[in-house]
């Protein structure tokens, strides 16, 4: 029985857990109420699914050391592999059937973004230094150009009359698994090879580590987040196009990165979540949002290189209870 | 078989944009050991002060270039000094980033619509395109735009040639790029240095902008720095990242493929780069002419 | 590993270097370097600034690749391995330029040598299983229990580049050591020691030899405890080998004296 003590006392042991179902219930409360309509949650669901971006790129970036520029790429790998299921291939089977194709389609959109992540991470990051950035850059330009080429993709024209799956339920449950997996990835001995090789490559290897199969493992895991957030970003806007995944989305996402904190999941999360609602708040000065942006990331770069967050972690998000 | 040879010539002409602009990406990696990407922004703006310039008075093609070469240099090096200098002894990785800002910065303020705008532009005709027919028989023509374009590049590399090898400032350089710290403990300057070569790769990047608008006549937006500018970075890379004729090489290799592929189909000129990239870096990730650097330890 | 006695083979050597050449472009680093050392000894290698020391010591972990001859650690060969391969067939060994992984704690340091011995998987990981659990809290006590015997326990969980220069060498041996190696290879540990210190560091190289049954090859230039740790030593000069024998022998070797020590005396 849920009695009062009893949720007292999961509340005390879960705070995190608490507070974001407690969150979910007002969001859902409020547009009940009609105080938030469509739009609001619209972007509520960015804002989670920029988080995953985010976290996954930090993944790379900030815990491993690595430089991907293209992440977009893999979110575009995602997108289009769970609509060419939901939409052009099944053509969408309506109501709550649609969602037994619309999960695994995103698992697979994951999969497919995870497996050219592993084929561009291999002979890349054997190299190490900055060749990392220009192969990532360079493939995301060069997936785009693939979709655009390629007719039954849609194009250059995009996809439209995608269902409209993804919702804030859905988005909520993929968000807290997704960043819980990979705090969970990052407090591990996992994590911890990756730190190593961030701090120090030289020590790391003599300390036993697989350096570069760590590197490309850890790419390759970050590239599955980024496939899946395709495929519900897909199902939000209802219509794809090369353009929505172009180096300016790869480099947004680096922007609330470093801005939020590179080696900190907090950071990430931070950044994402302020620069998803920032631009909304000043729409009618929408041609400075990039100038706000880069000199803002320049800014930061220059006096707090750690990001606002810091190397430091939000303490209910990643404290260890330890079972007996 | 005539138009191959005519695309010939047109991926020459390409690659001579990518040259001047892949110098300055490999000089400055080659010093300091960071991908300065706000260098195609420079290239940009290279373009659009030549605009300018060009259609502000009617001012000659050769004091346009040199005012677009000199706007471009001094870019380069307030660029470093401002935001690449304080962050010399971080993480590499926040050098980087900083690039990013300053490449994004330099784009979309320049699109703000109160300095050069997002707009379309066309360049003017400075000097009227002439054509000679070098081979009657398979229609092989050359402009003096092209030639004009050679010449220019050959002085500029001839010029920079000499300044590396011949003179005090590029032994300099060399010091510097081959090792820092000696070369500092030996009393060179390593902060002029590093300005130098910014300043060196601005001014190619200027008479490269120069060079575009001259020779393709249109001024797409303040973005337009960007692919020209990764193509030639990739080229860089290709050629030997650091290495001077690397660079060279690169580029046309890398305009002449591209013309090549973007004639079969107008998109796959920038997937040619890439597998031209890919193949590199797992043949001979060094680069062409690259050197095998051994990291110390 | 059989003890001394029993062992029906002749070749005893746990690390066996035979004629390396090692070239940096048309330099030469090293040439025609052989060593053998059996298990427990206390080797030092020593020789002038750039005489190839370190070289050595990349060459064996496996940063670098002999260009001529053969590395064999416990009779099979490791030249041409990645050096994580090598440091889990082993061999361990600390820098002349301390590399800690400067952002993370100092337990956080000694855990990362547990990676490649990890009792879970990916998806343990992922999903924080029991198993998980179980195995963190393994590794834990292990490390807790190493850095208590270099008195770093308080420091635990201070960042690993906070930490003063003295115990960031400590740290980096007892980071060596949780390999669990059965060589180690120390470049420099007493480099920046007053010599109290150093001292104190003979003893503790001592020890750790019987306590983990190690085998050492250290670099040094403090002579004090060059002399009173080894039992042998090996001079190098210009990636040559001079002279090679006990610490008195090598102190009244004249080739030592001239190139390696000029005109001053061995106190």
């Amino acid at each position: 029985m849920l009695t009062p003590k009893r949720t007292q006392t999961f509340i005390r042991s879960y705070p995190l857990f608490s507070g974001l179902v407690l969150l979910y219930a007002l969001i859902s409360f409020l547009y009940h109420l009609d105080w938030l309509n469509s739009y609001h949650i619209q972007l509520v669901m960015l804002v989670g699914i920029n988080i995953v971006m985010t976290v996954s790129l930090g993944l790379i970036n900030g815990f491993t050391g690595q430089f991907s520029i293209g992440h977009a790429g893999f979110m575009a790998v995602g997108a289009y592999t769970s609509v060419g299921m939901t939409t052009l291939l099944l053509q969408s089977p309506g109501g709550h059937l649609g969602y037994l194709v619309f999960f695994p389609a995103t698992l697979i959109g994951g999969i497919f973004a995870a497996a050219t992540g592993f084929l561009i991470g291999l002979p890349t990051l054997r190299l190490g230094g900055d060749y990392l950035a220009i192969v990532t850059m360079a493939f995301a330009e060069v997936i785009r150009t693939i979709i655009r080429v390629s007719e039954p993709m849609g194009g250059p024209r995009g996809i439209g009359g995608i269902p409209d799956y993804t919702n804030l339920t859905i988005v909520f449950i993929f968000a807290i698994t997704s960043v819980w997996l990979m705090r969970n990835f990052i407090l591990s001995t996992y994590g911890r090879a990756s730190k190593a090789i961030r701090d120090n490559e030289i020590a790391a290897e003599i300390m036993g580590v697989n350096t570069t199969r760590q590197k490309v493992l850890v790419f390759t895991l970050g590239a599955f987040f980024a496939g899946c957030c395709g495929s519900l970003y897909a199902h939000v806007l209802q219509y794809i196009h090369p353009d929505n995944f172009t180096f300016m989305k790869s480099l947004e996402y680096l922007i609330y990165l470093y801005i939020g904190g590179s080696s900190s999941i907090s950071g990430a999360i931070v950044g994402a979540t302020i620069f998803t609602f920032l631009p909304e708040l000043f729409r009618r000065f929408s041609s400075w949002r990039m100038v706000i942006y880069s000199l803002t990331l320049i800014l930061v770069m220059l006096f707090r290189p750690e990001g606002i967050v810091g190397n430091r972690e939000w303490r209910p998000l990643v404290s260890r209870r330890r079972r007996t | 078989m005539d138009y191959l040879l005519q695309q010939l010539l047109n991926g020459i002409q390409l690659g001579t944009v990518y040259a001047l602009i892949a110098l300055g990406y490999t000089m400055v990696y080659g010093i300091i050991r960071l991908i300065n990407f706000a260098h195609a922004d420079i290239f940009m703006i290279g373009v659009y002060t030549s605009f300018f310039t060009a259609t502000w008075k009617k001012i000659p093609f050769p004091v346009v270039i040199i005012i677009s070469m000199a706007v471009c240099a001094a870019l380069g090096v307030l660029m470093e000094l401002l935001a690449y200098r304080p962050l010399r002894h971080k993480p590499r990785l926040s050098a980087l980033i900083t690039a990013l800002g300053v490449s994004l910065f330099l784009e979309n303020f320049a699109a703000l619509p109160f300095i050069f705008g997002p707009e379309y532009r066309n360049f003017p005709e400075l000097i009227r395109m002439k054509r000679y027919v070098l081979w009657e028989a398979h229609d092989l023509a050359v402009s003096n735009i092209f030639l004009l374009n050679l010449g220019i590049v050959a002085v500029l590399l001839l010029g920079l040639f000499y300044l590396i090898h011949k003179t005090m400032i590029g032994k300099q350089m060399r010091a510097v790029s081959y090792d820092k710290v000696t070369a500092s403990l030996l009393g060179i300057h390593v902060d002029r240095v590093v300005s130098f070569t910014f300043l060196l790769g601005g001014a190619l990047a200027g008479a490269s902008g120069m060079l575009y608008g001259l020779t393709y006549r249109s001024i797409q937006s303040p973005y337009l720095g960007i692919w020209p500018g990764w193509k030639a970075f990739i080229a860089a890379v290709i050629g030997g990242i650091g290495s001077i004729p690397g660079a060279v090489l690169g580029s046309y290799l890398m305009g002449i493929s591209e013309v090549y592929a973007n004639s079969i189909d107008s998109t796959l000129g920038f997937g040619m780069a890439f597998v031209i990239l890919i193949i590199v870096l797992i043949v001979r990730p060094r680069g062409l002419l690259g050197e095998k650097i051994q990291e110390k330890i | 590993m059989a003890t001394v006695g029993l062992a029906p083979e002749a070749n005893m050597n746990l690390l066996e270097i035979r004629n390396m050449d090692h070239y940096f472009g048309g330099l030469r680093a090293i040439h025609r370097f052989s060593i053998a050392i059996e298990p427990k000894e206390i080797v030092g290698l020593i020789g002038p600034n750039g005489a190839g020391k370190t070289t050595i010591f990349n060459l064996i972990t496996g940063f670098y690749r002999p260009t001529v001859g053969e590395i064999l650690f416990d009779g099979l060969p490791i030249h041409g391995k990645r050096p994580f391969v090598i440091t889990q067939a082993g061999i361990s060994r600390t820098f002349q330029n301390i590399r800690l992984f400067g952002e993370m704690t100092v337990l956080e340091n000694i855990k990362v040598a547990h990676h490649h011995t990890r009792q879970y998987g990916l998806f343990s990981a992922l999903l924080s299983s029991r198993r998980f659990w179980k195995c963190e809290e393994e590794i834990e006590n292990h490390c807790l229990e190493l850095l208590s015997m270099f008195g770093l326990r308080e420091r635990a969980h201070e960042r690993a580049d906070s930490l003063p220069y003295g115990d960031q060498r400590r740290l980096e041996i007892a980071r060596a050591l949780a390999t669990n190696p059965r060589l180690l290879l120390l470049d420099e540990p007493a480099a920046g020691m007053n010599p109290r210190e150093a001292e104190s560091l003979l003893d503790t190289i001592h020890e750790l030899r019987d306590q983990f049954d190690l085998t050492i090859l250290l670099i040094e230039h403090q002579m004090r405890v060059v002399m009173g740790v080894c039992e042998r030593i090996k001079v190098l000069d210009f990636g040559e080998t001079i002279a090679e024998g006990t610490p008195d022998q090598i102190q009244k070797n004249e080739q030592v004296i001239r190139a390696y020590l000029g005109e001053e005396a061995i106190r």
